[in-house]
């Protein structure tokens, strides 16, 4: 069905509209607050419905673009959209991620909430577009749009520091952008054609692959973030509110992945195989550096948010290990850590929204007065270390034995982050959760009520799910994933 | 050539010098404005614009002024934009008791200059349209006589004004020496080939000359002061058509005249491109006046559409019509909304009188939002198409130092992106420090036309400014 991919795309803002309605009906008050909560829940799980659809219809076997639509717009751009294996589950991902970010926000946001629900929908048109476009310029439109929704919902809803953290969330990501643009630009005059697709046959000459791929990577690897540029993301997430961390750390950063294997690998092989050690040596230093850096945190948000740039690691030695177990591996780790490090995020809004507090040295002991929170808890910090079972330890072994081909030096010092993940998360896990309650102030803290665990339940179920079964995921992916390794072997001669 | 075909030809500038004379006559001996006086000034200007779309195309008076897609497409932005500074302006003036009838008679004179300038073909009418148009500019800025910062700004223009007109004159009366003629056409075919150093010489200082009308670094200095002090909405005016037919002047120059030098203004033009980005984005951090702050904002910008100049052809001059239009909607619903914004009678024009602006005057405080992010290039506002297309115009035309500018280019507009966002926190961030007075209805009726403009109408308009611009854009070079 043609239309299917922007009806999903822009079902969100028909909800904007709605609300908006309301309020002028309305006018501002409280009752309009919780209606407007309501119609944006409607609206993320219609999107979401739709996505299922998306999904159900994705023929698996066609590694090509599919519900293509194409339409001509001005200057020789085009409004083109499309997914394929790589692409659908990411779109599924970030529906299914909205309706537990409104939920999450349901209670804990007071002030403004027309304006912030409207910040989440037009943000969820946007990083689906972003995963959907199939124009250069229409995916940078949505990629650099998302900037402006993100930058209020944490300068507006965060913390303390929220307006420095706003600042340089949107600086770091917007120089990193420039680059980018320069290089679609570059690109369009060169190829003269700013189709996807087309470019992604387009045979650049290598030595302006080489300056395109670094363009294209200032902007992904920071937003991905990689290691040294990742410093914005511990600020960001530590201000922002829960629902902004979770759809930060969910989807936002694989907007960074996709656009290394959308953009990076098919348009630019033999520089990606040329910086293929860089990528190594980068994400190495991620996955042991931030590790190391999360297990001295204090603020049990930062360390997640650490904790998320080593994940992110394996994502991008993954992505460009060059073989399918590698890509496989970084594509379902991009879908887990978004299902994992959202639910940790959850977590920590749990705790947060009780006692207005992260630091980890003011907890202790939650096991005895909070039992259904210590097995959720749990279940994700067992994840998040990549236990059997979860959908973590699925990447993380995929990545690994994709990069142990491509580079045996790379696989082993990831490895030890495996080790090192344990560490802080177990750590964490225990100085929060076990114990006896030393707080006066927590003696009398509430277990998860039934909204909290309306919350967990689908994380759960996927966490769980993809774990046991990760076919759900390959089947989908690994025609197009495959297309993708092979053009790019192709292209460099190996 | 009859006179009466030359004559069809000048028609939307012979509309616009009649009326402004008859309304001058009229205002004389009514001694005051009413809404009657207004409306027809901003007639005037419609009916010029529709004679430009209309008329037919040609040159006239012997290659002195040329009537082509390009001065047509320039002249219909101009003349539109300046009726709606008539209609800003007479209400602001008019709720501050300075009415006067010399104010929409002014703001026709320099439409009508900038009209002369679009379609110069001639070193002498260029003159000619640059005098007239800076001459009513230099009243304009100093309009309130009673406030010493108007009459501060006017001064400053003038005097910076009159120089650079030497300057301009000079150059211009190098180019003759060496080339023999003044027109265009013959400057382009005596040159053709080999350019000696009298003839360039003479273009470097008509290129200065121009770049201090379109206030590039390094000759930007006036332009801070002079926002500063003029009234609000005459602001807004020079920020917008005032630019364009500056802008249209080194397209004239530079793609009808000398054609066949573009090696070397081009070095020029990306210097002084370059400079006008990073002067107006470094220098625009420390400020805290709005007005002081959109002004170094217009230098980058117009750093920005030189740029566009300075890839050349029909590509580059496209790209920078297309900027020019987009922007000068921009800026003209800034300075609007700006002007619409008082607490307790007083203009609201810092950066910290705008806290928590969000709540007190939603809409505008959304169309200010929606106008620094356009100014910021960020997508989908119609800041980004604008740089889009210059850049892409740069970037498209191989030459190295044309992409280095480009990449150059784009990292200055982060840093600028820095103020820009100082404004967005001030108005959505801070809490609000007082009440705001209502804003006139005409003033926040364009500030939000201008803002839907900017996102999304937009991506439906470029559907059409895009061939305009490029039909525009292939008229020069051919004079």
């Amino acid at each position: 069905m043609t239309g299917l991919l922007s009806l999903t795309t822009f079902a969100p803002l028909v909800g904007v509209a709605v609300i908006l309605v309301a309020r002028a009906i309305q006018g501002p008050g409280a009752k309009t607050d919780t209606l407007a909560k309501w119609i944006a829940l409607a609206t993320t799980v219609v999107a979401f419905a739709l996505s299922l659809v998306l999904t159900l219809q994705f023929d698996a076997k066609n590694p090509g673009f599919q519900f293509v639509e194409d339409i001509a717009w001005f200057g020789g751009l085009h409004y083109r959209m499309g997914i394929d294996g790589i692409s659908v589950l990411l779109v599924l991902l970030t529906a299914f991620l909205l309706p537990i970010c409104i939920v999450a926000s349901w209670k804990s946001v007071d002030k403004r909430v027309v304006e912030y629900l409207i910040a989440f929908l037009v943000l969820e048109t946007l990083v689906i577009g972003v995963f959907c476009a199939l124009d250069l310029v229409l995916f940078y439109l949505f990629f650099e749009g998302g900037l402006v929704p993100m930058f209020l919902i944490i300068g507006i809803w965060g913390g303390k520091r929220r307006i420095y953290a706003a600042y340089k969330f949107f600086l770091y990501t917007l120089l990193g952008s420039v680059l980018m643009l320069a290089a679609i630009l570059a690109m369009i005059s060169i190829a003269g054609t700013s189709s996807i697709p087309e470019l992604m046959t387009y045979k650049f000459a290598p030595w302006l692959q080489t300056w395109l791929w670094l363009a294209f990577f200032a902007s992904f690897a920071v937003k991905m973030p990689m290691w040294p540029v990742h410093t914005w993301l511990p600020d960001a997430h530590v201000e922002a509110p829960t629902a902004g961390s979770v759809i930060l750390a969910g989807i936002l950063l694989k907007m960074g992945g996709y656009g290394f294997m959308r953009f990076s690998i098919p348009m630019f092989p033999n520089a990606s195989e040329m910086f293929q050690p860089l990528v190594f040596a980068l994400s190495g230093i991620a996955i042991v550096y931030t590790s190391l850096v999360a297990f001295r945190q204090t603020d049990i948000k930062k360390l997640i948010a650490y904790s998320s740039v080593a994940h992110m690691g394996f994502v991008t030695m993954g992505i460009f290990s060059g073989n399918a177990a590698g890509e496989q591996g970084a594509l379902f780790q991009m879908i887990s850590h978004g299902v994992i490090s959202g639910a940790l995020f959850l977590c920590v809004g749990v705790v947060y929204d009780r006692m207005h507090t992260r630091e980890i040295a003011f907890y202790g002991g939650l096991t005895n007065r909070m039992p259904h929170y210590a097995f959720v808890f749990l279940l994700f910090t067992m994840g998040n270390v990549g236990l059997p079972g979860t959908s973590g330890f699925v990447g993380e072994i995929l990545t690994m034995t994709g990069v142990y081909k491509a580079s045996t030096w790379t696989a082993i010092v990831s490895a030890t982050g495996v080790i090192l993940s344990a560490m802080y998360a177990l750590t964490l896990y225990r100085r929060v959760m076990y114990g006896e309650i030393t707080n006066p102030e927590l003696k009398t803290i509430k277990d998860l009520d039934a909204r909290e665990i309306l919350l967990f339940a689908p994380l759960i179920i996927m966490t769980l799910v993809l774990g046991i079964y990760p076919n759900l995921v390959f089947n989908l992916t690994a025609s197009s994933v495959d297309g993708l390794v092979g053009a790019w072997r192709a292209a460099v001669g190996g | 050539m009859t006179f009466s075909a030359n004559f069809s030809l000048v028609l939307p500038e012979v509309v616009l010098a009649i009326s402004a004379l008859l309304l001058l006559v009229w205002g004389a001996f009514s001694k005051k404005t009413t809404p009657v006086f207004t409306g027809a000034s901003v007639l005037a200007l419609v009916v010029a614009a529709a004679f430009a779309i209309h008329g037919p195309r040609g040159d006239a008076f012997n290659g002195v002024y040329s009537a082509d897609a390009a001065a047509t497409y320039a002249k219909v932005a101009i003349f539109l934009f300046s009726a709606l500074a008539i209609v800003l302006g007479d209400r602001w003036l008019a709720a501050r008791g300075d009415q006067k009838f010399e104010f929409p008679v002014l703001v026709i004179l320099a439409a009508l200059g900038m009209g002369i300038t679009a379609s110069a073909g001639d070193l002498i009418s260029l003159y000619i349209g640059v005098e007239l148009q800076s001459l009513a500019l230099y009243v304009l800025a100093a309009f309130r006589r009673d406030d010493a910062k108007a009459s501060e700004a006017g001064l400053k223009y003038f005097v910076l004004g009159a120089l650079s007109s030497g300057i301009l004159l000079y150059g211009a009366s190098l180019i003759y020496g060496f080339s023999g003629s003044t027109r265009f056409v013959d400057i382009a075919a005596a040159s053709h080939g080999a350019h000696g150093v009298g003839l360039l010489f003479g273009l470097i200082f008509v290129i200065c000359g121009l770049a201090f009308k379109v206030s590039a670094a390094p000759f930007h200095m006036w332009t801070p002061d002079v926002y500063e002090g003029a009234p609000t909405p005459v602001v807004g005016f020079f920020a917008a058509a005032p630019k364009l037919a500056a802008m249209m002047m080194f397209a004239r120059v530079l793609g009808d005249a000398f054609p066949g030098a573009t090696e070397q203004w081009r070095q020029i033009l990306v210097i002084a491109a370059l400079l006008s980005v990073f002067v107006g984005a470094f220098a625009g951090l420390a400020q805290t006046n709005l007005k002081r702050l959109w002004a170094y904002s217009s230098i980058a910008n117009v750093g920005y559409a030189l740029l566009g100049v300075a890839a050349g052809g029909e590509v580059g001059l496209q790209s920078m019509l297309v900027f020019m239009t987009l922007y000068m909607v921009d800026v003209t619903g800034f300075f609007a909304c700006l002007q619409a914004l008082n607490r307790d009678g007083k203009p609201m024009e810092t950066i910290e009188d705008m806290a928590g602006l969000i709540k007190e005057r939603p809409g505008i405080a959304l169309a200010m939002t929606a106008f620094s992010l356009s100014a910021l290039g960020l997508p989908p506002f119609s800041g980004f198409w604008s740089k889009f297309y210059v850049f892409k115009a740069a970037i498209g035309t191989g030459d190295v130092m044309m992409q280095w500018a480009a990449v150059l280019g784009l990292v200055g507009s982060v840093v600028a992106a820095f103020y820009y966002l100082r404004l967005i926190k001030a108005i959505w961030f801070d809490a609000s420090t007082g009440s705001v007075d209502v804003p006139s209805p005409s003033a926040r009726a364009v500030g939000f036309a201008a803002a839907i403009f900017s996102f999304p109408i937009v991506l439906v308009a470029l559907i059409w400014i895009d061939p305009a611009a490029k039909a525009a854009a292939a008229a020069f070079g051919h004079a």
